[in-house]
């Protein structure tokens, strides 16, 4: 101790946020669920950015001398009823998935987050009825929201973002609005109110950073069922359009001819959906897995 | 096993323990070769700050860690076993015989969905006694811990009682299998001060009646001195000292125990008299490595050999060790500065500076009128600090609030500032109103928003409320965080980033930042260790000093409201029950709930009280009782009339008021009586 | 709780009442004539005045919501445009239908999800706990299109193991018809394994953690008597409410599972009213899907507030 006259030393300043931040960081690369998940997910994203580039075949050309033609030198994966390169169609499908699905997912997540702020702030009559709202429209499931929605307005991709994004809003919103009721009453929000701030001020300066944690894994888990959602919407015949070489739709399209034993223009883009909501998944488990600890 | 087998024999024995947990990823040294014994029908007292090992060591004793936990060595010896070689059989027969443990919140201790009674009756039917024997004895227990209605008490589940009735439960549950060994963490820390001091009590007598033996681990000084035979002082997981707790408290022979007796506000110590002593800076973090004396870097007695190489245990005493180089020069330790303080304050004459007249408020929940305020008037002086003090529910946070705005108060109540209405919302208070009044919350980890940096805090006040931008708001800044004694680099810290001191430290800048008149501090010390609980209040009342402003400082720590407040209200089911300089409310007359908080506060030292004890528990704000709302628990009731009207808070002498049906020539001759006998909960000295 | 209670049934009759116009508005306010949507560009103006009159669209909404929702309540949805006869006589085996298939998707999952997180729980850290938690994780991403088409190919058409159709050959007894709806049934429960699994063990590690539980082994009871007495009981309870929310996701695996399986459910009612814009279908099917999740989620409410005392006794002291 100090004896000198200011009588409290001034204090060392503790590093403990920062290391384990880096600690975090460390511990997610070393997570062999995360390892294995970026690895698929990267895997598609390299498909998804060289698209016809990497692709043997033009994905659209067809073939009516060369239908449903099994694996074979030429075409790895075979062909399917139209006679087109599968192999060629898997690594082009890639693309239209991996822009449709994160854009909704975006619109989601800022819109629910917006609605989960305003509504977990102010509480009272304000949050009673959107909450009631939620919960109506949640008793219906997304994936019939998304069919019915699409055949009201006609499926076309903007469509299909649009209704994912609004549909998703209010699950992200309750997810919000939960984090938002625990930060609410702490006391750096009276705080804010002592010193006049505006209520933009205090949503969006205050509050929405501190509800950033959950709702970057919010946004993850989203993104495997927008994923889900979109594929199951395209292979109903309702998402993504012919002649796209989307897997659900692939899927669609020859499904019919898997009791006749051909197999391979069905099962590699289910391969290539499962392995990517697997895949993102995994890299959401393993962030959420870290956050926790 | 039979006691007497084993009486020759400690009861607990820590023989060279070392304890690691693994924290993402990384094991962390968190007990350092502890080694200490308790002997048979002895209570002994583990006392430290938070993450100093206490509880680690309490599990240890039970044999249950943490699932990232690991004794890394030496060995833990219970009733003459050693845990570690126990197999799961064993240990379940041990659990159930011979340790029992109580912990801080008797409300999760309990299991929420089953019965009261059936909870405490298992501990006997796990020795496969009959059901309905079990439940007669667990009825018996209960009766032994004196509660009262135990056949009542049986049927519920544990969301239907109140605390200290649960707190009793537990520790009824924990005696039933009469245990040697009884180990009790932090037992009253979430409990009133009165509720406290008559479970404490009931420990004490307890322990007597059954001659069991005690491991009690509280970072309350106090309550160890009260409690325990022979204590042991943690620090960053060592064993830094042990002796008997007398001797220990008396002539303590390290510097960390010197200087952590030391920090806590001794009674009728007061900020105009002289600044508490404060310990600088903070423990090493878990698991840090340590070459030297964990406390050598905050140790003003430090010498190079403490930093090189770690201290072995010296015997010091009659079974009394210290793990210090210097035990010989322990209380040398130099002391903070005489009073740098300005002579007592002279009392104004003329308007107050804030006013309030007639304040309620009622808040409604489920249909029911909760009454948390209830015509309160008060007035607070230019330069003054008035203390507020209460138990939980009392009203004091609510005052806060409605003072600052943040609440509304019921219709009729008026807030006048320098002589001018202040709006009931802060929205439309007058911007200099505004600036005027600010706060210190409790805990500082939530009144700082913990993704700004401390600069973005505190600047942000002061662009708001002074309109200080650029240049100047950065000069400012700087001087302000150099006035409540923080580095400049913390500006650029997030609050995780900053021990709790510290981050407390900001919140006082950011408190002072819009240059106000009058500070609510609420609670501003209770979420920090002792050690740094001083240097809060020190700077605390050095800027009252400086700065002249006025403080509303609302506290449950008698010892502390005593340092800080030159006035005192007491605060008892949002009714005014007592008001009156700081000195004249300590000295008495006292009213009866005064009379009570003072004397359960346990305090260092063992001065001589009038003791007091409260029944029951602070009855609920929604049907508070009929007549002086304190009659239900108070001991020196007069009778019908305090039942059936509310007395009047009356001018008693000048300047002091008292809400009481006792006159106050009765209420004189209170104080003069003779004590009555010790109760059985007094240190045997 | 009586007061819970009526709370809840009012809660659940509101959002009833929210649905009911959110499914009507979003048939009739979205953009273009309904006639003109129905018949197509190249259908004459008369034909298209002439549906809207048949339809009742010419007049105005409130008009059309109440006439709509007076029918609805009586279960009376109007006319299927797709298959020419009342909409209310082929909700009701379509329902039937559907809920045979939830059954046997719900009778095989709920153990077993419930069993795996508990399972999962109990070895927590522990290599088994991450196989179970990330491959029901997995599971439940992977649309069920997806896994449903899989396990066709694996189990219908490589080992023959079952039927590639759900609906037995007509006059089948009870357990052949089982025998058919196990295959469809599977997807369902790989989708839904990993929610519940999940959410019991969350549950009960919660309380693993509690305070309670380590009092309970503190007093010397063993491991079993713990986790069959303290914990289980404080572990399942959300459990309960949860499972029920999962008929949401159910029924909208069901509309693909029967239409991959052409199996005559309301999922396959919905997918048909569809592709034909047949609209007064499809907001009949979609409000019987609202009301079977709401009737689900009202009573594991109830079942919930009945095993809590918390709520059952009140929260009053």
């Amino acid at each position: 101790m100090s004896t000198a006259s200011v009588p409290v030393a001034r204090p060392r300043r503790v590093d403990a946020r920062r290391s384990a931040l880096a600690e975090r960081l460390t511990l997610l690369l070393h997570s062999p669920t995360f390892l294995i998940g970026a690895v698929i997910v990267l895997f598609w994203i390299v498909c998804a950015i060289g698209n016809t580039h990497l692709t043997p075949y033009d994905p659209l050309a067809t073939n009516p001398l060369g239908k449903l033609r099994g694996p074979s030198p030429q075409h790895l994966l075979g062909t399917d009823s139209l006679g087109r390169d599968e192999l060629s169609r898997v690594i082009a499908g890639a693309r239209g998935i991996l822009v449709v699905a994160p854009l909704a997912t975006v619109l989601g997540t800022a819109v629910g987050t917006a609605l989960g702020l305003v509504t977990g702030y102010f509480g009272g009559l304000v949050d009673e009825s959107l909450m009631r709202l939620v919960d109506a429209f949640l008793a219906v499931p997304v994936v019939v929201v998304g069919l019915v929605a699409l055949v009201a307005l006609g499926p076309s991709t903007i469509t299909v973002i649009l209704v994912i994004g609004v549909v998703f809003a209010p699950i992200i919103a309750r997810t919000v609005r939960a984090a938002v009721l625990s930060e609410r009453d702490k006391e750096y929000i009276q705080a804010a109110r002592l010193r006049r701030e505006r209520t933009p001020y205090i949503l969006f300066v205050e509050l929405l950073p501190n509800v950033m944690g959950p709702i970057l894994v919010e946004f993850t888990v989203r993104l495997g069922y927008a994923i889900f959602t979109i594929a199951t919407l395209s292979f109903l015949g309702f998402g993504i359009q012919p002649p796209a070489p989307d897997w659900g739709l692939s899927i669609y399209e020859n499904y019919v001819y898997i009791t006749g034993g051909y197999w391979w223009p069905v099962l590699f883009p289910a391969i290539a959906i499962a392995s990517l909501v697997v895949g993102v998944n995994l890299v959401s488990d393993a962030i959420s897995q870290v956050l926790d600890r | 096993m039979t006691v007497d087998a084993v009486a020759a024999e400690p009861v607990v024995e820590f023989d060279h323990l070392d304890l690691a947990f693994r924290v993402r990823g990384r094991w962390r040294q968190a007990i350092r070769d502890v080694s200490f014994r308790v002997e048979p029908h002895r209570s002994f007292g583990l006392v430290g700050e938070s993450g100093s090992g206490k509880s680690t060591l309490a599990m240890c004793a039970v044999r249950y860690l943490a699932r990232n936990a690991r004794i890394t060595g030496g060995t833990v010896r219970v009733a003459g076993r050693d845990l570690r070689t126990m197999d799961e059989a064993e240990l379940r027969r041990f659990r159930a015989s011979t340790v029992s443990m109580v912990y801080q919140n008797p409300a999760s201790a309990l299991n929420p969905s089953i019965r009261v009674g059936d909870q405490v009756a298992e501990v006997f039917r796990v020795s496969g006694m009959a059901a309905s024997e079990a439940s007669d004895q667990a009825r018996t227990m209960l009766e032994t811990v004196r509660i009262a209605d135990a056949g009542q008490v049986m049927r519920r589940f544990p969301h239907q009682l109140s605390g200290g009735m649960l707190q009793r439960v537990v520790i009824g549950m924990a005696l039933a299998p009469r245990p040697q060994l009884l180990i009790l963490d932090e037992p009253t820390t979430a409990l009133d001060a009165t509720v406290e001091a008559e479970v404490l009590d009931l420990i004490q007598g307890l322990r007597r009646e059954l001659g069991t033996t005690v491991l009690f681990i509280s970072h309350n000084l106090a309550v160890i001195d009260r409690m325990c035979d022979r204590v042991g002082v943690l620090y960053a997981g060592r064993l830094v000292e042990e002796g008997e707790t007398a001797t220990v408290f008396e002539k303590p022979r390290h510097p960390y125990t010197v200087g952590l007796l030391r920090c806590v506000p001794r009674w009728g110590l007061r900020k105009d008299e002289g600044a508490l002593d404060t310990i600088p800076g903070l423990p090493p973090s878990i698991g840090a490595a340590l070459t030297g004396c964990a406390f050598a870097d905050r140790c003003a007695l430090a010498i190079d050999r403490c930093r090189q190489e770690p201290p072995p245990l010296y015997e010091v005493g009659t079974d009394h060790t210290s793990r210090c180089f210097r035990h010989e020069e322990a209380d040398q330790l130099p002391s903070a500065p005489a009073p740098g303080a300005s002579p007592p304050r002279e009392r104004e004459q003329g308007a107050p500076l804030l006013q309030l007249e007639q304040v309620s408020k009622t808040f409604h929940q489920d249909g029911h009128d909760i009454h948390g305020l209830v015509d309160v008037s008060l007035k607070l002086g230019h330069g003054e600090a008035l203390g507020l003090v209460g138990e939980s529910g009392s009203g004091k946070s609510t005052l806060a609030k409605v003072l600052l705005g943040l609440l509304e108060p019921d219709a009729g109540a008026t807030l006048e500032y320098e002589g001018a209405p202040l709006a009931a919302a802060v929205g439309h208070r007058r911007s200099d109103q505004v600036r005027s009044l600010s706060i210190v919350f409790q805990d500082p980890g939530s009144s700082l928003n913990r993704r700004h940096s401390i600069r973005r805090i505190v600047g942000r006040v002061m662009t708001k409320l002074l309109g200080i931008r650029g240049r100047r708001r950065e000069q400012r800044l700087e001087d302000l965080v150099d006035s409540v004694r923080l580095d400049k680099s913390v500006l650029d810290a997030r609050p995780p980033e900053l021990s709790g001191g510290l981050m407390q430290r900001a919140a006082i800048a950011r408190a002072f930042a819009g240059d106000p008149q009058v500070v609510v501090c609420d609670e501003p010390t209770s979420a920090l260790d002792v050690s740094v609980q001083a240097a809060i209040l020190n700077l605390l009342a050095e800027l009252q000093r400086t700065r002249q402003v006025s403080y509303l400082f609302i506290s449950h720590d008698l010892g502390v409201v005593r340092f800080l407040a030159d006035r005192i209200a007491v605060l008892y089911l949002g009714r005014v029950m007592e008001v009156g300089d700081a000195d004249v409310v300590f000295r008495g007359p006292h009213h009866p709930y005064t009379e009570a908080l003072l004397s359960a506060a346990p305090i260092l030292h063992g001065e001589a009280r009038t003791r007091i004890r409260l029944e029951g528990e602070v009855p609920s704000a929604a049907s508070p009782p009929s007549g002086c709302v304190f009659h239900t628990r108070c001991p020196r009731k007069l009778g019908e009339i305090c039942e059936r009207q509310e007395p009047e808070l009356l001018e008693v002498e000048p300047g002091h008021q008292i809400r009481c049906h006792i006159p106050i020539e009765d209420l004189r001759r209170i104080l003069t009586e003779p004590e009555p006998p010790a109760v059985a909960g007094s240190r045997p000295d | 709780m009586a007061r819970f209670l009526i709370r809840r049934i009012a809660f659940a009759v509101i959002t009833l009442w929210l649905l009911s116009v959110l499914v009507f508005l979003g048939a009739h306010v979205l953009p273009g004539d309904v006639g003109r949507r129905i018949l197509g560009a190249f259908a004459s103006p008369r034909a298209v005045a002439n549906l809207d009159r048949q339809l009742g669209v010419d007049k105005p909404l409130p008009v059309q919501y109440l006439n709509w929702l007076s029918g609805a309540v009586r279960f009376n949805f109007g006319s299927s445009l797709a298959y020419r006869q009342p909409v209310s006589s082929l909700l009701g085996p379509a329902l039937l239908n559907s809920l045979k298939l939830a059954a046997v998707a719900f009778v095989i999952v709920v153990p077993l999800g419930v069993v795996g997180g508990v399972i999962a729980a109990l070895n927590r850290g522990r290599p088994l706990d991450r196989i179970i938690t990330v491959s029901g994780l997995s599971g439940t991403v992977v649309p069920e299109f997806v896994s449903g088409i899989v396990l066709i190919l694996l189990l219908g058409i490589v080992i023959r193991l079952f039927p590639v159709t759900a609906t037995a050959p007509p006059g089948s007894g009870a357990l052949t018809q089982l025998y058919y709806l196990i295959l469809p049934a599977l997807p369902l429960v790989l989708v839904l394994f990993g929610y519940i699994a999940r959410i019991a063990r969350a549950g009960m590690i919660d309380a693993l953690d509690a305070d309670y539980t380590r009092t309970a082994y503190l007093k010397g009871l063993s491991r079993r008597t713990v986790i069959w007495r303290h914990v289980l009981r404080n572990a399942l309870l959300p459990t309960i409410a949860v499972i029920a929310t999962q008929t949401g996701y159910l029924i909208g695996g069901l509309v693909v599972i029967e239409t991959i399986f052409n199996y005559h459910g309301i999922g396959q009612l919905l997918f048909t009213a569809a592709q034909q814009k047949d609209f007064p279908l499809i907001q009949a099917t979609v409000m019987v899907i609202g009301v079977v999740y709401l009737v689900a989620t009202l009573l594991a409410d109830i079942t919930y507030s009945l095993l809590n005392p918390r709520i059952r006794l009140g929260g009053a002291r």
